[in-house]
């Protein structure tokens, strides 16, 4: 099962968020299963068509993932999954 | 101390002058426009000002007696078929940065844009030319990413007096580039810096220097206000050491300005964290340093110290001399006579300031 790291930004949102396993074979599948486990998170990180918010980045075991629309970059079981901010605004 | 306050401001360039100690309005243009940068030539007097027009595109304009007639000159432009990556095209989306090219070569002026060319002029401005050594750096499609602005962008360009070919950039989301060339190649100078924000925080590319100056009396020493912390290099870039306070004020910020006379001095205009992007506990102050980064001291007097939400952008922190000034994002306009001990307000009803410079 990868292992999905979050920004300490979400924490402010979600406090009780910690680095876990999850199930799922796609960015997606392990996303509705953090959703499960944190209601309303998904949206935080999802648009409503399901793709990546703007100002949110994924790496996959280091490298930012590259289709952000619909989330299909492939990871293995024991990739780790970083979702974080993108630095906006000011 | 120079007499003159050069603003861009989200409404307008708008220029202050002093005499007989009063500080008043010499200049307005571009009423209700955008000035991303209004920056003033050093070596001619020629006022710049880099517009950002929401529905026309970025423009570049250019005035040769203080503001009474602006002449339009070409803004930078990619080449057709150049990509920021893979499928989307380069386009000047905003110009963030503008540096004269030195006084040997009166005509040379570098620019800085999202999303992350930098542009160099030879012809004192009539046409620009994408520096493309940088723009087809290895590092540049998969390593740099959106910081400020959603595309990666160079907001800082810092000349070396001693050498004229010398240059520091700085990039959010990169870090910190360096050519010695005159901009033939270019060397990544992110060792010690800390991006909290990737996988991995030491990361050779990816940082973000919110703004990069160097001590004008000692080139060799570079500070950098980090979306990390505060950092500064005492050997040209080769290496960055944090001096940021553990626990005071002096840590979150944009803007950063170093003392003339003086490359162990420098001000800080601090920023209640990332998350929160307001002034600390409601109430404005400036972190000066006398000693190198050492340890800080919070300037207050003068500054409102209650129901305030301004923060200070990377540009608006300045000094000349003994004085400082800064512009915020809600439109405030201070100054100091005495390196931060005291500060007066020029303005509390100015559209929100985007770029600050001293001039004559």
């Amino acid at each position: 099962m990868p292992t999905i790291k979050f920004t300490y930004a979400l924490k402010r949102y979600f406090p009780a968020l910690k680095d876990e396993a999850a199930e799922g074979n796609t960015l997606d599948e392990v996303l509705r299963e953090m959703e499960t486990r944190y209601p309303g998170m998904r949206s935080y990180i999802l648009d409503e068509q399901g793709s990546l918010r703007k100002h949110v980045n994924i790496f996959i075991d280091g490298a930012m993932i590259t289709d952000r629309m619909r989330l299909s970059d492939p990871f293995g079981g024991k990739s780790e999954i970083y979702i974080m901010q993108a630095l906006s605004g000011g | 101390m120079q007499p003159t306050i050069l603003l861009g401001t989200r409404k307008g360039l708008i220029a202050y002058h002093q005499s007989k100690s009063r500080w008043e309005v010499e200049n307005v243009s571009f009423e209700g426009q955008p000035v991303s940068i209004a920056y003033a030539d050093p070596r001619n007097g020629t006022w710049w000002a880099c517009l950002d027009h929401g529905h026309w595109g970025v423009k570049l304009h250019r005035s040769k007696d203080r503001g009474a007639n602006w002449e339009e000159v070409p803004a930078p432009a990619y080449p057709e078929g150049e990509e920021v990556k893979d499928g989307v095209p380069a386009t000047t989306r905003y110009i963030w940065a503008m540096m004269h090219g030195g006084r040997h070569n009166g005509s040379k002026l570098w620019l800085g844009t999202d999303p992350g060319g930098l542009f160099r002029s030879d012809d004192g401005g009539d046409s620009f030319q994408l520096v493309e050594s940088l723009w087809n750096h290895p590092t540049r499609k998969t390593g740099w990413f959106g910081g400020g602005r959603d595309l990666p962008g160079i907001h800082s360009i810092v000349l070396d007096p001693r050498n004229e070919d010398h240059i520091h950039i700085g990039i959010s989301c990169a870090g910190v580039f360096e050519t010695t060339d005159g901009g033939r190649n270019w060397e990544i100078r992110n060792k010690g810096l800390r991006a909290d924000f990737l996988p991995d925080p030491e990361t050779s590319v990816g940082h973000d220097p919110h703004i990069l100056v160097a001590a004008p009396s000692d080139p060799d020493t570079l500070w950098q206000q980090n979306h990390c912390g505060i950092f500064r290099s005492s050997d040209g870039a080769a290496s960055w050491q944090e001096v940021s306070q553990k626990e005071g004020p002096a840590r979150f910020g944009f803007a950063i300005a170093v003392a003339g006379d003086d490359p162990g001095q420098a001000w800080v205009a601090p920023a209640d964290s990332d998350g929160n992007r307001t002034a600390i506990k409601g109430a404005l102050c400036i972190c000066r340093t006398d000693d190198g980064g050492k340890t800080w001291k919070e300037c207050r007097k003068g500054l409102p110290q209650q129901n305030c939400f301004d923060i200070v952008y990377r540009h608006a922190l300045v000094s000349s001399g003994d004085s400082l000034a800064f512009g915020t994002t809600t439109g405030n306009l201070f100054f100091s006579p005495d390196r931060g001990d005291t500060w007066e307000t020029l303005n509390n009803y100015l559209p929100m300031v985007y770029s600050v410079q001293f001039t004559n």
